[in-house]
Parts: C-alpha cells; sequence; structure tokens
C-alpha cells in the first residue's frame, strides 16, 4: 500500500539579486507600486532584477508502508525541500502530494526550545510542537530523561545546558515520537560519538517495527544501514530510485567525476610566471573492484608536469594536503635537484588504508634553491574519499584525518573455567 | 486510514479548522511558554505587570485631573475611570502588538515544523490576557479604596472582552502577516499603541469630546477603540460613566469585518511565510 504519492511537484523560488535590491522595506513596494501606476515600463525593470530557481523539478514518486527510505545528493539538489515539502512546511509551486497517516518530522533537533525554560517544561513544549498529545509525552517522559541523561538538570533552564546535552534532549524527544511516517534530516552530524551510535540504533528500532522512514544524510555507511530503497537527487530532478546499494554506488560514481585531472596545453597562458608554467595536474586512483569512487581503501596517485623556464634552476616541489576545514594534514618535499629548460615531471603515491573518509585539497609550491617559493598553486586539486567499513555495527562518523591500519591486536591469556 | 493529508499549491484544503482544534493542547502549551518566560530573569517579575499599569494611571490622574483640571464623569474618582479605560486598553494593546509580532517571533518553528500557523497569533493573545487581569484585580482594589460600588452593567463585560479579542486578533492578524515580509511593522506597531493611548477615552471622558469638539465627535466615536472602552468603563463603573451605544456600530463593524479579512488573508498567505521570514 502506497502511504506517500507524490505527482509533479516543482517548487520553484524567485531569487532577488543581490546588489540592486538587498531586503525589500515597504517603501520600496510602494515606490515600485507607484511607478507601475504611472508607467507601464517600469514593470520590466523589476521583473529583471529577479531570477526563477527551480528547486525541484517534476518529482513523482510512490512509497510504500514499511518502507526506508534514504534520500541522497549533493548540497542544493532538492533534497531539504522535499523534506520541507512533505512535512507541510512550504507549499510545491505546482503538484500534489498524498499523505495516509500521522507525520512527524525532524528537521532540527529541539525546535522551538525556550532557552529560558527548563528541561522539564521544553520536553513538553518540543513535544507538543512535535504532534505529540499530553499523555504521550507523561508515558514516555521517563524514557526521555533517561535517554538523554539529564536528570540532574530537569529543572535548570535549558540555556545553561552544554551544547551536547540541548542536543541529546532534542533527539530523546523526537525519538519517542510514534508517528506512522517518520521523516529525519542529517540530525546525526550532531552529538558526540557514543551519542551518534545511540540515535542510530534507535533509528532502526523505529524501522524495524514497520514504520516509514525518510531519512536525508551525508552519512552514507548511516543510509546503507538503515535504508532499503534510495532515491538520488540532482538539480532538483530525483535521478534515480532503487535499491539503496545500487544507488549509493550511482551516486558515489557520479561524485567522482568531480575533475581529478586539470591540463594546460598553451605554455603562455598556463598558470605559473616567467619562471615555470604548470602542464598538467592529476590524481589517478587504483580503483578497486568494479568500483568508480575513491573510498578509504583506495591508494592513488598524484601525477604532475610543470615546464622549466630557467636554466640551471635548482628547484624541488613541497605538496601540502588539507582537510576541507584548511588544517594541513601533512606536508611532503622532493630532494632539490638542478634542472635544465623543458618539462619535468613527478608523482606522489598516496597509500590506501591511509586517510580517512572526507574532502581533502593539495597545494603545490615549486621552490627555488631550497629556500624562495617561486610558484604557489592554492587548491590544486580537491577530492573526496568515501566511507568504507566491514563487521562493524557502528555507523557514526569515523573520527581523525587519517585511518591507518596499524597492527594492534588482543590476545587471550588465560581463560577462567567456571565450574 | 484516520489521517490523510493532501498537499498541494495554495494551501492544503478544507480540514484546517479540524487540524486547529486536534492542535488546540499546542495553543495551551505556547500560550503557557508565552506567560512563563514573560518575565525570567527579571527582578520585580509579575510585579511589572503591576507596576506599569498603576504608574500610568498615577501620571495621567496628576497631569489631566489636577494640571490640565479636566472633569471626569460625574461622581467617578478620576483615578478610577482611568484605571478603568487602561485596563481594557492594556488587553487590547498588548493582544494587539503581541499578535502583530507573533510570527516573526516564532520563526524558528515557521521553518522547521508545521502546525497550523493561526495557532501562533491565537496563542499569543495569552500574555495580554493576563495582564488584563492582573490590571482588573488592581481595579477592583481601587474600587474597595473608593468604596465603589459595581452596578449591573457588569454582567456584559463578557460582551466587550469578546469584542475586544476580535477587534485586537482581527488588526493584529492583517498586521503580524505584513511584519514577515515588512519588518517596518515592528516599528509600527508601539508608535500605533502609543498615539492610540491618547486618541481613546482613557485620561479623559468621552463626554468632554462631545462637549468641547461636538463638530468632530460623529468622527471621533468612528474609532472602534472607542466603543469598546466607553463600553467596558460603563460595566465597570455603572451608567455615570459615558457612553454613546452608538459607538459600538463601528467597532461591530469594523472589528467583525477586519477579522473576516485577515483570516482569508491570513490562510491565503501562511503557506508562503517560511519563503520570506
Amino acid at each position: 500500500m502506497h502511504v506517500i504519492t507524490a505527482e509533479n511537484i516543482s517548487k520553484k523560488y524567485i531569487i532577488d539579486h543581490q546588489g540592486t535590491r538587498k531586503t525589500s522595506s515597504l517603501r520600496d513596494v510602494v515606490a515600485d507600486g507607484f511607478k507601475q501606476l504611472f508607467n507601464k515600463n517600469s514593470k520590466d525593470s523589476v521583473t529583471e532584477r529577479k531570477e526563477e530557481f527551480w528547486a525541484l523539478q517534476d518529482v513523482n514518486f510512490t512509497i510504500d508502508q514499511g518502507d526506508r527510505i534514504g534520500i541522497v545528493g549533493h548540497n542544493g539538489a532538492g533534497k531539504s525541500t522535499l523534506l520541507k515539502i512533505l512535512s507541510r512546511i512550504t507549499d510545491p509551486t505546482t503538484g500534489q502530494v498524498s499523505i495516509d497517516g500521522r507525520v512527524a518530522s525532524l528537521l532540527e533537533v529541539g525546535t522551538g526550545f525556550h532557552p529560558e525554560l527548563t528541561g522539564r517544561e521544553n520536553i513538553f513544549l518540543n513535544g507538543a510542537i512535535l504532534g505529540m498529545n499530553k499523555g504521550e509525552i507523561k508515558r514516555s517522559f521517563d524514557a526521555i530523561v533517561d535517554f538523554a541523561g539529564v536528570e540532574k538538570f530537569l529543572d535548570t533552564p535549558v540555556k545553561r545546558y552544554s551544547s551536547g546535552m540541548y542536543v541529546r534532549l532534542g533527539f530523546a524527544i523526537a525519538a519517542h515520537l510514534e508517528p506512522e511516517i517518520m521523516i529525519i534530516d542529517e540530525v546525526l552530524a550532531v552529538g558526540d560519538a557514543e551519542f551518534q551510535k545511540k540515535c542510530l540504533g534507535k533509528m532502526r528500532d523505529v524501522s524495524e517495527s514497520g514504520r516509514t522512514l525518510l531519512f536525508v544524510s551525508h552519512n552514507l555507511t548511516a543510509i546503507q544501514a538503515l535504508c532499503n530503497k534510495s532515491f538520488y537527487f540532482e538539480k532538483g530532478k530525483l535521478l534515480d530510485q532503487g535499491e539503496t546499494s545500487r544507488i549509493v554506488t550511482t551516486y558515489l560514481s557520479r561524485v567522482s567525476q568531480k575533475k581529478l585531472e586539470r591540463q594546460w596545453d598553451d605554455i603562455d597562458t598556463a598558470p605559473g610566471n616567467d619562471e615555470i608554467r604548470v602542464k598538467s595536474f592529476k590524481l589517478v586512483p587504483d580503483y578497486l573492484d568494479s568500483l568508480m569512487h575513491i573510498d578509504v581503501r583506495t591508494s592513488m596517485d598524484i601525477q604532475f608536469e610543470f615546464w622549466n623556464m630557467v636554466e640551471d634552476a635548482q628547484l624541488n616541489l613541497s605538496l601540502h594536503l588539507y582537510s576541507y576545514t584548511g588544517e594541513c594534514i601533512f606536508n611532503v618535499g622532493t630532494p632539490s635537484q638542478s634542472f635544465a629548460r623543458g618539462l619535468i615531471t613527478g608523482s606522489l603515491e598516496i597509500p590506501g588504508h591511509f586517510l580517512n573518509d572526507g574532502s581533502y585539497m593539495i597545494s603545490i609550491m615549486v621552490v627555488k634553491d631550497t629556500s624562495s617559493v617561486i610558484y604557489n598553486m592554492e587548491e590544486a586539486l580537491t577530492f573526496d574519499v568515501e566511507d568504507y567499513r566491514e563487521g562493524v555495527t557502528w555507523y557514526g562518523k569515523w573520527p581523525g584525518y587519517i585511518r591507518p591500519q596499524l597492527n594492534f591486536s588482543l590476545n587471550q591469556v588465560e581463560s577462567v573455567v567456571n565450574d | 486510514m484516520a489521517y490523510r493529508t493532501i498537499i498541494k499549491a495554495g494551501g492544503s484544503g478544507t480540514d484546517y479548522w479540524l487540524d486547529l482544534w486536534r492542535n488546540r493542547q499546542l495553543l495551551w502549551i505556547l500560550s503557557k511558554r508565552d506567560i512563563s518566560v514573560r518575565y525570567k530573569q527579571t527582578l520585580l517579575g509579575i510585579a511589572w505587570s503591576v507596576v506599569r499599569p498603576l504608574m500610568t494611571m498615577l501620571v495621567m490622574a496628576v497631569v489631566f485631573s489636577q494640571v490640565a483640571k479636566l472633569p471626569p464623569d460625574p461622581n467617578i474618582p478620576y483615578p478610577l475611570m482611568i484605571l478603568g479605560g487602561l485596563t481594557i486598553w492594556t488587553f487590547f494593546s498588548g493582544a494587539f502588538s503581541q499578535v502583530s509580532n507573533s510570527i516573526v517571533l516564532n520563526s524558528n518553528l515557521v521553518s522547521k515544523v508545521y502546525f497550523p500557523r493561526l495557532l501562533m497569533p491565537l496563542s499569543a493573545v495569552a500574555v495580554g490576557f493576563i495582564d488584563f487581569l492582573i490590571s482588573l484585580v488592581l481595579f477592583i482594589g481601587l474600587s474597595i479604596y473608593y468604596n465603589y460600588l459595581p452596578s449591573a452593567n457588569i454582567v456584559f463585560l463578557p460582551f466587550f472582552l469578546v469584542l475586544t479579542f476580535i477587534s485586537a486578533l482581527g488588526f493584529g492578524l492583517f498586521f503580524s502577516v505584513i511584519n514577515v515580509r515588512f519588518r517596518d511593522i515592528g516599528q509600527l506597531i508601539p508608535f500605533i499603541v502609543q498615539v492610540g493611548m491618547y486618541a481613546c477615552p482613557i485620561a479623559y471622558s468621552t463626554r468632554l469630546v462631545r462637549d468641547s469638539l461636538p463638530q468632530y465627535y460623529e468622527y471621533y466615536i468612528m474609532n472602534p477603540a472607542v466603543g469598546i472602552i466607553d463600553g467596558f468603563k460603563w460595566c465597570l463603573l455603572g451608567s455615570n460613566s459615558y457612553f454613546d451605544p452608538n459607538s459600538l456600530y463601528s467597532t461591530l463593524i469594523v472589528s467583525i469585518i477586519a477579522l473576516f479579512l485577515s483570516v482569508m488573508y491570513f490562510r491565503k498567505k501562511e503557506n508562503t511565510f517560511v519563503d520570506y521570514i
């Protein structure tokens, strides 16, 4: 039985271009109104500043009772817009969705928490906002408090809570909702590892109890573990839907189509200066099996070529690898060597089982006489490393920038025999 | 299944009022929230709701009765007359300004969760109502002090309260929608309230307007608040208090039409709040 049927839903936003008008104040609108009254042509000048943007376009799908749907896609693909429409926060511009059953949507933890109110008061407030009635909240009150671990602070205003406690309380309330359909947006990006584990466990219970679940996340491991079907959105369109494992593979191979190769053929316009010019810069992954994306196991080769324009230059190359937050993870340099004019190539191998999952950025520096930087190419390449796990039932974000396989083991030295 | 929701462009249909009814507990909880956070982290707390009308009344009594030497209605102590008007004005202005700001103040909810949006302005009335009750208690205290007995007119009190509610909601709802797009409203409301306090018969009696500005009198009573305030004072202070039943025509017509149009306007715009807030 279909519990959700979406037919041709689209959502259009009108973007006001900045610069021409930052915020619309009453005065502007009144002034524009008068202009239009007296001058029919000025209507064009008002509409010119605006641009249409389709956040969703002609999306059709059905969801059956008990389906656990993962929704994947890049930022801006329309995932959040879809959730907003399904949660009735915003209207679709065209199309229609029909939903059978009570919906609880969790687009944020602790929606409507009031900082001045105590934990106890906020449980009732937030519960009611999420659609629980007083009886339901009372019944689950102890379980909520216990799940969040905030017994001691129940009568403290939540503004005095640590951010961790705040999030835990928010999730605990949501976790005790008992709707037929649950919509969850990326709430797992918060909290410490232990709490994330608890959340995922709770979500698994929800999905196993036969309720319908819609789950948006960038955490593909969690999606693969929880969802039986997935939707893949790109640029507002539902590009593909089906078995989670197949959709995730499609999604990842699309992700990896990110340019891992940059090349300049004309020596005069290539990036660089009078001393050196960069010809090419590539990242060549050694894909495993039939995969088309880089995961934590994949080894890769960074290959580059540049032209040296100065005779007898004493050069070396320095390469920095940064996390997407801008922290340098490592810096390696080649030995300094003397080069004649002409093309120089080099390569660096990054082994598999070395980088953790995440987004990374490479910069290169060409150094003369081991001391002066003659050319610095920032963000020469960016790439993503996806997660891969085996034999683990924990799906939270793996901590750290690197994930080496080190020799780490346990041994049973003695066993106690019960008699 | 019991719950079937159809989501489509231009608002979600017919069971809106049913939805509103289902969410009545939320209405109660939101009202309770607004009341209980009101005086958090203040020294005087709820005493503020006593101090404010009391001080306003005293200042007005000194200025209008002692300095300007305006006459009160016959046999009514001037301070009592002021407090009577002030009490209902507290309800009207409090409810009106809270309702006008209700959507913007709850923007975190608007963008994250669905419930019938009308709950926010409705719950916002509560704070004004509590202030009204406190002021009413103050009034009763002052009546005892002046040995002033209430008249039988008091049975009409609920009628005027409902009328106040309708007009505050009617005007407030309209501004609450505009406020989402144009924050100018946030600046305008306190100004309206301030001007209204002197434009309405609070610190003086409508009788004075009739006697000294007869040519403007018929326009004066077109102000819908005049009917409410004079009617309310008439309930509390008895028939000595000036009340022209003709002033009720405009109150009834304007308030009911305003509420009707505002609700329609609100329903038309509520689904776009999230795009502009």
